[in-house]
């Protein structure tokens, strides 16, 4: 029985249960980002145009958001209190900085998006339209400016700034009320945040035109002329208009996530020689497209994995822009981190030799999570040229393949936003704070802020209750996860057609009649 | 002791005041449904009176677990891992409970609909029975031992612990597992929450309902506010007498006491005075919240294994820095959020009956009703 002492270690299952409620929390998280911001657009065009192809997107869209985004909050809750729950050495240590953005998220954003979204869903008929619309507005920054407070105290993590280190307290204390600028100035936050926000309009943007492709080609092919009309003059720009969201977030989203593979290998540079398998540094280092292998620690060892279709210098252009520029291999990292380290006494007094230590994060998770989150996210890119291409000269196209393949779409890059976060958090092993090692060098106090991962579990819970909270949550969160999407997908097959209404008289009324109805969505 | 450190400590019992004053009627109504609904349609309008409204009170709790992170990293990990279960069983409820909110309305089944008012119930019930178990905690002291940081097995001895403190591995840390946080005391603290909740609730639906959901809201809210302030007494005296040396307790003390019996007598149908009753039950929680943290002071974490062992405002506290920066923060933004939460509680401040809510919300569960055509190929 020798995997059980292994299973009831506490940091590894405090690690599991950290990656378990956050990568879930994660898939509802970007959709919520960026369908309110869709969902906003679509009733701003209702109201500027005042064509009815709108209303009904704000309201199909909408029901479809709030499903989700009740999940979300009710996910989101466990983030904010398993930092002391689980890992409460990190929270003591890192408590002065990472804990006021965290308080400024719920003052700033939490409040603003619940309160809005209440009067959203109530509002209908109660405010006026154009204070209707603001609720919308509002609800979006909401959730935009929480995202932009959670990754500036994730991105500290990252990398440290405007911190020192205090050895009285032993804690990693904000530099002055400076510090807190800093924070927010961190070169990783702003590449964070882009990445982040343009994957998001990326994957709502699929979500948005997989799900009216499947509509659209559907409705076509069932061939009565209501039905016709509805895919020509309802599914259609619909599905243009997911387009064009996933055109700006697939920009954004590979350019964003280009700077940050370059900022990657200034600060974090085990990350970056793991997920492209650079062994020793090289210059001119090529891309490998697979390997199933991992790189020895010791340069010394000239044992090399073996490499399926390589692109000779892409690593180093993708990481400085040339060809033939060096980039750093895992040996070389390692034995620089292990001599930069020995030589601190921060580190070394709480931690020891440093050589005992591997520095380079396992190596095929971070090199396969990067590669497939690249591939997860291509679905999108195919999708918009199939569509488009079928849609070109008002063509509506019934193809039923590109409507399967519509619906297809629509997981992959919640697949791919996932993947992302597995790299990055994975990627910083073992650190849970990584340092900053520009920092280090030049002997600052913020070169003195880093912890390694085990040392910042919450010492006195037992591994037994980690191990239970883990079950529960995980079963717990099946649950719900099988009736969100049982929702999603009801409301999905639903569709937007009014024609012929349970109630019979709603038809008749007319369209304010009919907004009141759908769009306070009560309890 | 620092200023800033004191205004923060008094800040984070106005978080949990107000946290407690709006989610406090959010449970009750949840605790209510079964009681005060004598059907699926009613049910409906009571958890329309907090539709608009539970999500953002929620918040408060979250900006009370986060300003406490914030202003003092040691006081939330003590707490937060020492309760570790405890705080857990709160999220798996408080979970269930944002979803079955949230989820009930969206499909059109009866069925559907009482299931998750069932779980909403229960979770309203027990949210806080926990919340009440915790906070006594917080007055009686908790299991709590000085420990060296690099080796937890090392007790540091009461004594040295001043000295240790400027050694950068002292923590503090409860060490007494999940059934510790359960005495008579705590125990009736956490019925005595119950009951407050419970009779907040039925004093809100008062002023929220009309006709005969107003009436029983009147008659459970009689009843439930004499209970509530009989344990509340209870456990407060209990409290003061046992656990606490702070003479200046005796204030919120009598504060609470006063407003609940008062908001009690306000109650009772020969006066039926809805709107001073949920005032003075507010004033009464409020005094409460102050209550807890007076007896608290000038710890954060009372140890009830050595004096020398309770988590202290300045050794919990964050820097100069970090409580500066988060008092600009919320001197400029708490007066923003009370001022569009007042705006959408004016928005929404009729009263509602059965007409006001939409029973025909959400889909079929098995019938695909517009898209049927499309979907099962018959016209």
């Amino acid at each position: 029985m020798d995997f059980l002492p292994a299973a009831l270690d506490p940091v590894a299952l405090g690690r599991w249960q950290f990656g378990i409620t956050t990568v879930y929390h994660f898939i509802l998280v970007p959709l919520t980002i960026g369908l309110s911001l869709l969902v906003a657009i679509m009733q701003s065009m209702w109201m500027a145009s005042k064509k009815e192809v709108w209303l009904k997107a704000t309201r199909f869209f909408g029901k479809l958001l709030l499903i989700n985004f009740a999940l979300g909050v009710a996910t989101g809750i466990v983030q904010e209190f398993q930092f002391g729950m689980n890992w409460s050495e990190y929270s003591r240590f890192v408590g002065d900085i990472f804990g006021a953005p965290l308080a400024v998220e719920a003052l700033l954003a939490f409040f603003l998006e619940s309160t809005f979204l209440g009067l959203w869903i109530f509002g209908w008929g109660r405010i006026s339209k154009k204070a209707h619309l603001a609720t919308i507005w509002l609800f979006t920054a909401g959730v935009n400016l929480s995202a932009l407070w959670i990754l500036a105290a994730n991105s500290w993590m990252q990398n440290p700034v405007g911190t020192v280190f205090n050895p009285e307290t032993g804690r990693a204390e904000l530099d002055g009320v400076g510090g807190f600028f800093q924070l927010l100035t961190n070169p990783v936050l702003g590449l964070t945040f882009s990445h982040v926000v343009t994957s998001a309009w990326l994957l709502a943007g699929t979500f948005v035109a997989g799900i009216s492709i499947w509509w659209m080609t559907r409705a076509m092919r069932e061939g009565s002329e209501p039905a016709q009309k509805e895919a020509k003059n309802v599914w259609r720009p619909i599905v243009i208009f997911g387009l064009w969201a996933v055109l700006a977030g697939g920009v954004g989203t590979v350019v964003s996530g280009h700077f940050q593979g370059q900022e990657l290998a200034q600060i974090q540079p085990a990350k970056m020689a793991a997920a492209e398998a650079i062994c020793v540094d090289t210059e001119g280092a090529s891309f490998t497209v697979m390997t199933f292998d991992e790189c020895p620690l010791d340069a010394s060892d000239t044992e090399q994995p073996s490499r399926f279709i390589e692109v000779p210098g892409l690593a180093s252009f993708l990481a400085s822009n040339s060809f033939s520029a060096p980039a750093e291999g895992v040996a070389d990292i390692q034995a620089r981190m292990v001599e930069q380290l020995n030589s601190n006494d921060v580190f070394t007094d709480q931690y020891g030799d440093a050589s005992q230590y591997d520095f380079v994060p396992n190596q095929q998770v971070s090199f396969w999570t990067f590669r497939l989150m690249i591939a997860f996210g291509g679905f999108s890119a195919i999708l918009a040229l199939w569509a488009l291409f079928a849609m070109r000269g008002g063509r509506t196209p019934s193809s039923k393949a590109l409507g399967t393949f519509g619906i297809i779409s629509v997981p992959m890059p919640f697949i791919a936003a996932s993947l992302g976060w597995i790299f990055t958090e994975m990627g910083r092993q073992p650190w849970v704070v990584y340092p900053n090692m520009q920092a280090m060098a030049a002997g600052s106090d913020l070169g003195n802020v880093f912890m390694m991962t085990p040392l910042g579990i919450s010492t006195n819970v037992s591994a037994g209750a980690v191990l239970l909270t883990m079950i529960v949550f995980t079963l717990l969160y099946a649950a719900l996860g099988v009736v969100w999407v049982w929702l999603m997908r009801r409301f999905v097959l639903e569709g937007m057609y009014r024609g012929e209404d349970i109630h019979g008289d709603d038809a008749a009324k007319d369209h304010e009649d009919d907004n009141a109805q759908t769009l306070s969505f009560g309890y | 002791m620092e200023f800033l450190s004191i205004l923060w400590f008094i800040l984070i019992a106005v978080l949990w005041t107000v946290y407690l004053v709006l989610e406090g009627f959010d449970f009750g109504v949840g605790m209510l449904l079964p009681v005060v609904a004598k059907n699926d349609k009613e049910r409906s309008v009571l958890v329309r009176t907090i539709g608009p409204h539970w999500d953002g009170n929620e918040v408060w709790l979250l900006t009370a677990g986060g300003a406490t992170f914030a202003a003092f990293p040691a006081w939330y990990a003590t707490m937060f891992s020492g309760m570790y279960l405890a705080l857990f069983l709160l999220l798996v409820l408080l979970i269930i409970r944002i979803s079955a909110i949230e989820w009930r309305s969206k499909v059109r089944s009866v069925k559907w609909r009482t299931t998750w008012d069932w779980m909403h119930t229960v979770s309203a019930y027990l949210v806080p029975l926990v919340l009440g178990v915790a906070f006594s905690n917080l007055v009686q002291g908790m299991n709590i031992v000085a420990q060296n940081r690099l080796n937890v097995s090392e007790v540091i001895p009461p004594e040295a612990v001043a000295e240790y403190a400027t050694s950068g591995n002292l923590v503090f840390n409860m060490v007494g597992g999940f059934w510790s946080l359960f005495t008579p005391f705590t125990l009736v603290g956490g019925v005595a929450v119950l009951l407050v909740c419970l009779a907040h609730g039925a004093q809100f639906l008062a002023l929220k309902t009309e006709g005969e959901l107003r009436q029983r809201s009147v008659k459970v809210g009689a009843t439930a506010s004499i209970a509530a302030t009989l344990v509340a007494a209870i456990w407060v005296i209990w409290g003061q007498f046992a656990f606490n040396a702070n003479i200046w307790a005796w204030i919120p003390l009598i504060i609470a006491a006063v407003a609940l019996v008062l908001s009690t007598v306000m109650a009772q149908p020969a006066f039926q005075k809805e709107g001073w009753a949920f005032t003075f039950s507010s004033i009464g929680i409020a005094g409460a919240v102050a209550w807890i943290f007076t007896a608290m002071a000038p710890n954060v974490m009372k140890s009830s294994v050595d004096p020398a062992y309770s988590l202290t405002i300045p050794l919990a506290s964050s820097t100069t820095g970090t409580l500066t920066v988060m008092t600009v923060v919320a001197v400029v933004l708490v007066p923003i959020v009370l001022a569009y939460t007042v705006w959408s509680y004016y928005v929404f401040r009729k009263r509602i009956s059965v007409g006001d809510v939409d029973h025909g919300a959400g889909l079929l569960p098995d019938k695909i009703r517009l898209g049927a055509n499309f979907l099962s190929g018959k016209p």
